[in-house]
C-alpha cells in the first residue's frame, strides 16, 4: 500500500463549485470555466501516489496548482471531488477533532515564506508543533533543543525569527517540521525564497537528514535543477493537470508533451545523472586502465566528480557504501552521459 | 434561477415600501388627508410641497417604546446605574483624598513600567500632570474626576469591545451585521444618546460612560477586527498544519500577533474617551470639560482656553502611556533588529 495516494482529486475556487464540476470531467478547460462561470480550476483530475521513505517532488509553474495539491494531503483545503488517503484513511472522513490529532501525530509541513510565529523564540518556534500536543516546557524544549542542533543553529534559540537570515528562518521552519516526529514530511516551496547559494546550501542538508530519517517527503518547487536533485520521482503539474510522473531520468528522456519538453530542455545533465546509472559494470571491465583510479560513490552526480577526474586525468572506480567495487567509469561513458544519445540506454537501464 | 431569486428580492422590497407608505397614510391625523384615498390620483396639487400625509411616524412609537422600557427594565438600569456610580465615586473619591505629590509619583512610576523605562516618556508626562495642577488649582480634582470616568469608559470598552472584534475576525455572518451597527455609533450626534442616558442613568458620570462607550467603541472594535484579520495568513497555515485547535490559534497566534493593532485601538479609545467627556459636561457631568463650558457662558475667553490647554494635557498624558506601551509590546514580540553574525 503507498503512504499516500491522491485518487482523482478535483479542486474548483468559486461560489458553486459543485455546479461547475461536471463542466470539468467532461474536459472543459481551465480558460472556458473562467470565462463561462467565473470559477478558477485548481486541480483537474489528479491521481498519484507517494510510497513510504521517498522524495516525491511536485513541480510546476505558478499557477499549476501545486500549492493546492499538497494543501489538501493534509486537509488545509477541502477537494471538490476525489478522495485522499493516507496510510489508506481518508483524510475527508476525518472530523474537526480527529482531523486535528491527524495533524499533529501524521505530518508536518514546512512552509514557502517561513511561516514562523514572529512573537516566538526560535526554540519556542521550533517546539510548537509539541506544544500544540501538550507537552511540558522542559520536555519540548529539550527535543526542540535536538532539532535546533540538527539543523545547525545552536546558538541562536533564544532569538526572535525576524533576527536571523532567510536561510536560518527556514531552518527554523525545517527543524520545526521535524520536531514533531512524524513520518510525512510536506514542503511547500521551501527553498524557493532563498538565494541560490543557501538553497543549494540547504537542499544538501535535507539529502543528509533524509539519508538518516527515511521520511515520506511531499517536495513542491517551481525549479527543475532542485527536483532532479531532490525527488525520487518527479510529478509535473500544469494548469492543474498532472501531465507527468516519473524518475529524475524519464523526466528528461521522455518528456511526455510539449511543456515539459520545454521544462527539461535547458538541463545540466551532469547534475542529474548518477554514477550507478552510466559506469561499466564490475564484471565487464576488462580493457580498463585501472593504474590511476579515483574512489566515486555510486550515488555521486557526475558533476560532484567530474572535475576531479578532469584534472587528474584518471578514470573512476564505483564503489558503494561498504567500499566494494561497482564497476567503472571513463571518459568515454562520461563522454556519452553528457551527450543528448547516451540519455536513452540510461532511462531503459534504471527500468 | 439566480435572476429569479433577486427579482423576488426587489419585489419584497417593494412591498415592504408600500406597506410603510399605507402605514403613514393611515396613521396621519384626518385634517392633512384627503377626503378619500382616490383623490389622490385625481387632484395632483400633492406633487408640489411634501405632502404632510406623507409622513412616517417615527418619534410615537420611540418614545412609548422608550417608555416601557423604562417601566419594564428600568430595575437593570438601575443596577447598572449604581455599579457604575459606585465603581466612580469610591475611585474618585480614594483618588481625590491622596495628597497631590502622591498622585503625580504615582503617574510617574505606571509611565515608567509601562513604556518600558523610557526616561523621556516619563519626564514628558510628569511634567504634564505637574501643570495641570499649576494651571490653576481648581482643575486637579476635577482632572481626577475626568480621569475616573475616562478610565472606567475605557475599560468598559475592552471589556466588551475586544471579544466583538474577535468575534466580528472570525465569522463573516457577525461582522457583516455589526458593520451597520458601528457605523451608526460613531455617526449618530452624540446629543441623540445623551438624552436617553439622561433619562435612564440620571444626570451626573454614569450617562456620561456610556456615551464614552457609545462613541469610543467602534474604533476599538474595528481595528481588533482587522489587527486578527491582517496576521499573516501563512502563519495561521502554520499553525493549523501542526494540529492546533481554533482556540490554540488564536490564543497562541492571532491575539499576540494583533496586539500592536488592539492597542492602537485603546489609544484611539482613549483619545475619543476625552472628547466626549467634554460634551458631556453638558449634561452636568462634572469634570474638567464644565471648566470650559463655564468659560464659554461667560464668553470668558481666558477661562476657556485655560481649561482647554488642562484637556490637551491630560490628553497628552493618555496618549504618551498607551502608546508607549503599545510600542512595548510591539519590540518585545516583534523586535527588527538584526543579530551581528
Amino acid at each position: 500500500m503507498s503512504k499516500i495516494e491522491v485518487k482523482n482529486v478535483y479542486k474548483i475556487f468559486g461560489d458553486q463549485p459543485s455546479k461547475v464540476l461536471p463542466m470539468v470531467q467532461q474536459g472543459a478547460t481551465k480558460e472556458e470555466i473562467l470565462d463561462k462561470t467565473g470559477h478558477t480550476v485548481g486541480l483537474d483530475n489528479v491521481s498519484l501516489s507517494i510510497e513510504e521513505g521517498e522524495t516525491f517532488v511536485c513541480m510546476g509553474l505558478s499557477g499549476s496548482g501545486k500549492s493546492t495539491l499538497i494543501r489538501h494531503i493534509n486537509r488545509l483545503i477541502d477537494p471538490t471531488a476525489g478522495e485522499v488517503l493516507v496510510e489508506g484513511t481518508n483524510v475527508m472522513d476525518l472530523d474537526q477533532k480527529k482531523l486535528i490529532e491527524f495533524r499533529r501525530h501524521k505530518m508536518s509541513m514546512v512552509f514557502q515564506r517561513f511561516g514562523l510565529f514572529p512573537h516566538k523564540t526560535v526554540m519556542e518556534n521550533v517546539g510548537y508543533g509539541l506544544e500544540v500536543q501538550g507537552q511540558k516546557p522542559e520536555e519540548r524544549n529539550k527535543t526542540a533543543m535536538e532539532k535546533i542542533e540538527a539543523v545547525g543553529l545552536i546558538g541562536f534559540e533564544h532569538q526572535y525569527p525576524n533576527q536571523l537570515s532567510g536561510g536560518m528562518q527556514q531552518r527554523v521552519g525545517l527543524a520545526r517540521a521535524l520536531a514533531t516526529n512524524t513520518d510525512i514530511m510536506l514542503m511547500d516551496e521551501a527553498f524557493s525564497a532563498l538565494d541560490p547559494l543557501i538553497r543549494s546550501d540547504m537542499q544538501k542538508q535535507l539529502i543528509n537528514l533524509q539519508s538518516e530519517l527515511k521520511k515520506t517527503i511531499v517536495f513542491i518547487t517551481h525549479d527543475l535543477d532542485e527536483s532532479l536533485r531532490l525527488g525520487d520521482h518527479i510529478g509535473i503539474l500544469n494548469h492543474g493537470k498532472l501531465v507527468q510522473v516519473g524518475t529524475p531520468i524519464e523526466i528528461i528522456m521522455k518528456p511526455a508533451d510539449d511543456y515539459v519538453a520545454a521544462f527539461v530542455k535547458d538541463v545540466n545533465r551532469a547534475k542529474v545523472i548518477k554514477a550507478k546509472i552510466i559506469m561499466k559494470p564490475a564484471n565487464s571491465s576488462d580493457g580498463i586502465d585501472k593504474s590511476n583510479l579515483v574512489k566515486v560513490n555510486e550515488d555521486q552526480f557526475i558533476d560532484e566528480f567530474l572535475p576531479k577526474v578532469v584534472c587528474s586525468n584518471a578514470n573512476c572506480e564505483i564503489v558503494d557504501k561498504e567500499g566494494a567495487v561497482k564497476g567503472y567509469i571513463t571518459k568515454k561513458e562520461l563522454s556519452k552521459a553528457l551527450t543528448k544519445e547516451h540519455m536513452a540506454d540510461a532511462a531503459k537501464s534504471t527500468k | 434561477m439566480k435572476k429569479y431569486k433577486t427579482y423576488l428580492k426587489y419585489f419584497i422590497y417593494l412591498i415592504i415600501f408600500a406597506f410603510v407608505i399605507i402605514i403613514s397614510y393611515r396613521s396621519a391625523k384626518p385634517r392633512y388627508k384627503p377626503e378619500h384615498y382616490t383623490d389622490i390620483f385625481k387632484d395632483f396639487s400633492w406633487l408640489n410641497d411634501w405632502p404632510k400625509w406623507l409622513d412616517f411616524p417615527l418619534m410615537q412609537p420611540l418614545n412609548s417604546g422608550f417608555d416601557w422600557l423604562i417601566a419594564k427594565y428600568g430595575i437593570f438600569f438601575e443596577g447598572i446605574n449604581f455599579f457604575l456610580l459606585g465603581l466612580y465615586t469610591s475611585m474618585k473619591n480614594s483618588i481625590v483624598s491622596l495628597p497631590w505629590p502622591l498622585v503625580i509619583a504615582a503617574v510617574i512610576l505606571i509611565t515608567y513600567f509601562a513604556s518600558g523605562r523610557k526616561t523621556q516618556t516619563t519626564v514628558l508626562v510628569a511634567f504634564c500632570t505637574f501643570f495641570l495642577g499649576f494651571l490653576s488649582p481648581r482643575y486637579w480634582d476635577k482632572c481626577i474626576m475626568t480621569t475616573c470616568i475616562v478610565v472606567i469608559g475605557m475599560l468598559l470598552c475592552i471589556a466588551i469591545g475586544i471579544p466583538v472584534g474577535i468575534a466580528m475576525a472570525r465569522n463573516k455572518k457577525v461582522r457583516n451585521a455589526l458593520l451597520p451597527i458601528l457605523d451608526l455609533m460613531q455617526t449618530i450626534p452624540s446629543f441623540c444618546y445623551l438624552i436617553p442616558g439622561i433619562l435612564l442613568f440620571g444626570l451626573g458620570a454614569v450617562p456620561a460612560i456610556i456615551a464614552i462607550f457609545v462613541y469610543a467603541v467602534p474604533p476599538l472594535i474595528r481595528l481588533t477586527d482587522l489587527g486578527i484579520r491582517l496576521v499573516d495568513k501563512e502563519v495561521i497555515e502554520a499553525s493549523e498544519a501542526f494540529g492546533a485547535s481554533k482556540k490554540q490559534t488564536l490564543w497562541g497566534v492571532q491575539i499576540p500577533l494583533a496586539l500592536p493593532n488592539i492597542m492602537q485601538g485603546i489609544n484611539q479609545c482613549t483619545m475619543m474617551s476625552l472628547a466626549m467627556v467634554v460634551i458631556a459636561s453638558m449634561i452636568g457631568t462634572r469634570g474638567i470639560g464644565d471648566e470650559v463650558l463655564l468659560g464659554l457662558q461667560q464668553l470668558n475667553v481666558g477661562m476657556a482656553t485655560e481649561a482647554g490647554i488642562a484637556i490637551v494635557l491630560l490628553a497628552i498624558i493618555f496618549d504618551r502611556i498607551t502608546q508607549s506601551y503599545g510600542e512595548k509590546i510591539q519590540e518585545r514580540t516583534q523586535p527588527k533588529k538584526k543579530i551581528d553574525l
